[in-house]
């Protein structure tokens, strides 16, 4: 039982700063996803966190003993890699042993039932070449699994394995990351494995940490119209706004509509915003009406689970909306009238990015 | 190859005999001229079928090289048994230097790393004949002339740099995450060193080892120079074959096959460790 803390860590390589300012705590037990574009400097908090290089400033803590300066081998961290990074010349039971530094029947014990859990058991005799990219991955994972350490790192652990297995593992991995009371930390690039697999995300952009809270948490109030466009497929729809205050409420036109966006909250006036709308929270309908966005359709893509609709509003600009699959067919005409509901739209200040107000959306948590 | 014509595999057989003929003749023929006497060698035309002879052996053996002119005192199994030990630990004492050395290079950035690293490839640059000038000056000196520790000191010029540079190579190519790996799982630096890095450079190790071997089996110079005759590998010792009487081809020809055995031998035995492949599949590529 160890919590991980790492408090103001920075990390700089000549005149990138992969790690500026760092401050993040995980409990035992928890998982929390790190989750930022590529070159956000995820792989090197991990590194830094497993010791293959010091942080610059700042102090990383395990059980509230620092770790900073220890060599890997004494830090207690079980750490799978994106490459899978196994011991070619090994067999998987050989790579999954030598987490143990003990031998004996205890050894053969303890992989046999974490190769069951894994479901690699009929696989532990061959080689690494030999094994399949979901065979290589799970021989990793109970590799860094079974030592049970109080901190498990895992670099994107699902990047080089196929779809299929990908979904299994988003389904199969909190269960087994959570067997434990390891602090979990979980770097991916896919937003989706991050809200499938983590308690808490953390979203890092450019070497700092930009939010900080639960999926449903970034997903309804992203800190940011930099968050709020990485969350969600097809990403949100952006309008340049300039709300004014209207008898309590914020109202603002979008493409020739009166849209109405939410009690103004104290908010005067906002100032240049950036509208931000979630595609499944559009509705489209060939009814006119005053708050409806004249919009034609350019393109609509069936998902199966959902159709996308490529939308061109009065000015120009071009929206999606995410509907459910048969919905298309009742709007037939090519010219449409787009709506959505005043507390579904989130405002960011133009200049600075960050979202503005309280605009609680209760119906996406 | 399950898809090739008659004609091409024909065509092949017939270019793999002639590669075959071309490269193993001069062997074979040494090998057959070694069993025979000078006669037998300079007969015109050569003959393919000869009754065989083991006195080149014997002479070589017994270190009595016998000519027209009598017979001659020829340590050369003092020879073999000098290239033996001279060969093996230079090439030992530059596996102990060269294989930490290369992995310091791959793995580490310092300070003229790289500087420090071409210079020592740039041994191998330098005519011998330059150096060895001032270095039996120094080796005089220092009382390193005619000691095999100076011989196979100078030797490191010659097996070190080849080692260093293809064993490094064989390091770079190991992803680091593997040792990291290693290390996460509570082993040591030296663990991660010597139970990962040094078996998957095996192949790279195994022919840097050899081709040093190799070369340093060959060296003629550096001996010719700084040994003096009870110190003298085969390669300075066969001068002595070439006599006021006449060149024993015999002789010579049962030299090279006794003194290429080693060689092969050790080729043989490093071969099975020379197999590519075996890091194929442990990361994603």
């Amino acid at each position: 039982m160890a919590r991980l803390e790492i408090s103001s860590v920075s990390k700089a390589f000549g005149a990138t700063r992969p790690a500026d300012g760092l401050s993040l705590a995980v409990e035992p037990g928890e998982i929390v996803a790190v989750f930022g574009p590529s070159g956000s400097g995820k792989t090197v908090l991990l590194r830094m966190i497993a010791g293959m290089f010091e942080p610059d400033s700042g102090d990383i803590t395990v059980g509230g003993r620092s770790i900073v300066g220890a060599p890997p081998e004494r830090r207690g961290i079980g750490m799978a890699f994106q490459n899978f990074a196994l011991f070619p010349h090994m067999t998987a039971r050989d790579n999954i042993a030598s987490g143990l530094r003990a031998s004996g029947s205890d050894v053969a014990n303890r992989v046999a039932a974490i190769s069951k859990l894994l479901k690699i058991e009929h696989v532990l005799g061959h080689a690494p070449r030999e094994l399949s990219n979901g065979q290589k991955q799970r021989t990793a994972l109970a590799r860094a699994l079974i030592g049970n350490p109080d901190v498990l790192l895992l670099d994107d652990p699902l990047r080089n394995v196929d779809a299929k297995l990908r979904y299994e593992m988003r389904l199969e991995l909190p269960n087994l990351l959570r067997r434990g009371t390891a602090a979990v930390l979980y770097v991916t690039q896919d937003y989706r494995e991050a809200m499938a697999i983590a308690d808490r995300i953390a979203v890092l952009i450019d070497g700092r940490l930009v939010q900080v809270a639960t999926p449903a948490d970034i997903y309804a109030q992203p800190a940011s119209v930099a968050i709020a466009r990485l969350f969600g497929d097809p990403t949100i729809n952006l309008a340049e706004v300039s709300p004014v205050a209207e008898h309590g409420m914020l109202t603002t036109d979008v493409a020739g509509a009166r849209m109405r966006l939410g009690a103004a909250d104290g908010l005067a006036f906002p100032g240049a915003c950036w509208l931000g709308v979630r595609p499944e929270d559009l509705v489209v309908s060939s009814a006119s009406a005053d708050d409806a966005i004249p919009a034609r359709i350019l393109a609509i893509t069936p998902m199966h689970e959902k159709a996308v609709l490529l939308l061109r509003l009065a000015d120009g600009t071009e929206w999606l909306a995410a509907l459910p699959p048969d919905a298309p067919q009742g709007v037939a005409d090519d010219s449409v009238f787009v709506r959505f509901a005043p507390d579904a739209a989130m405002l960011f200040d133009r200049a600075t990015g960050l979202r503005i107000g309280q605009t609680h959306r209760l119906k996406a948590a | 190859m399950e898809h090739s014509s008659l004609a091409g595999r024909i065509f092949r057989g017939i270019a793999l005999t002639l590669i075959l003929i071309f490269f193993m003749f001069p062997i074979v023929w040494i090998f057959m001229m070694s069993f025979q006497n000078n006669d037998q060698i300079l007969r015109i035309p050569p003959r393919i079928l000869f009754e065989p002879t083991l006195a080149n052996y014997e002479a070589l053996i017994s270190g009595q090289l016998r000519t027209a002119a009598g017979s001659l005192q020829m340590p050369f199994m003092r020879n073999l048994f000098n290239s033996v030990v001279l060969s093996s630990a230079a090439v030992l004492l530059a596996l102990l230097l060269g294989v930490p050395a290369a992995y310091a290079f791959a793995r580490f950035k310092f300070r003229l790393g790289e500087t420090i690293a071409f210079t020592l490839l740039s041994f191998r640059f330098a005519p011998p004949l330059l150096v060895l000038l001032p270095l039996s000056l120094y080796y005089q000196e220092l009382g390193l002339s005619d000691t095999y520790f100076g011989i196979v000191w100078v030797y490191q010029l010659i097996a070190l740099p080849l080692i260093l540079w293809i064993v490094r190579g064989y390091f770079e190519d190991i992803s680091p995450d593997i040792e990291h790996a290693y290390r996460l799982a509570g082993h040591s630096w030296r663990e991660a060193f010597t139970r990962i890095a040094v078996p998957l450079a095996g192949p790279g190790i195994a022919a840097a080892g050899l081709l040093s071997f190799i070369f340093c089996w060959n060296n003629f110079v550096f001996a010719l120079i700084l040994a003096s005759a009870d110190k003298q590998p085969v390669t300075v010792g066969a001068l002595a074959f070439v006599t006021a009487s006449g060149i024993q081809y015999g002789q010579i020809a049962a030299a090279i096959v006794l003194s290429v055995t080693p060689t092969l031998l050790l080729a043989l035995y490093a071969q099975r460790y020379l197999v590519e492949g075996l890091s194929l599949g442990a990361v994603k590529g």
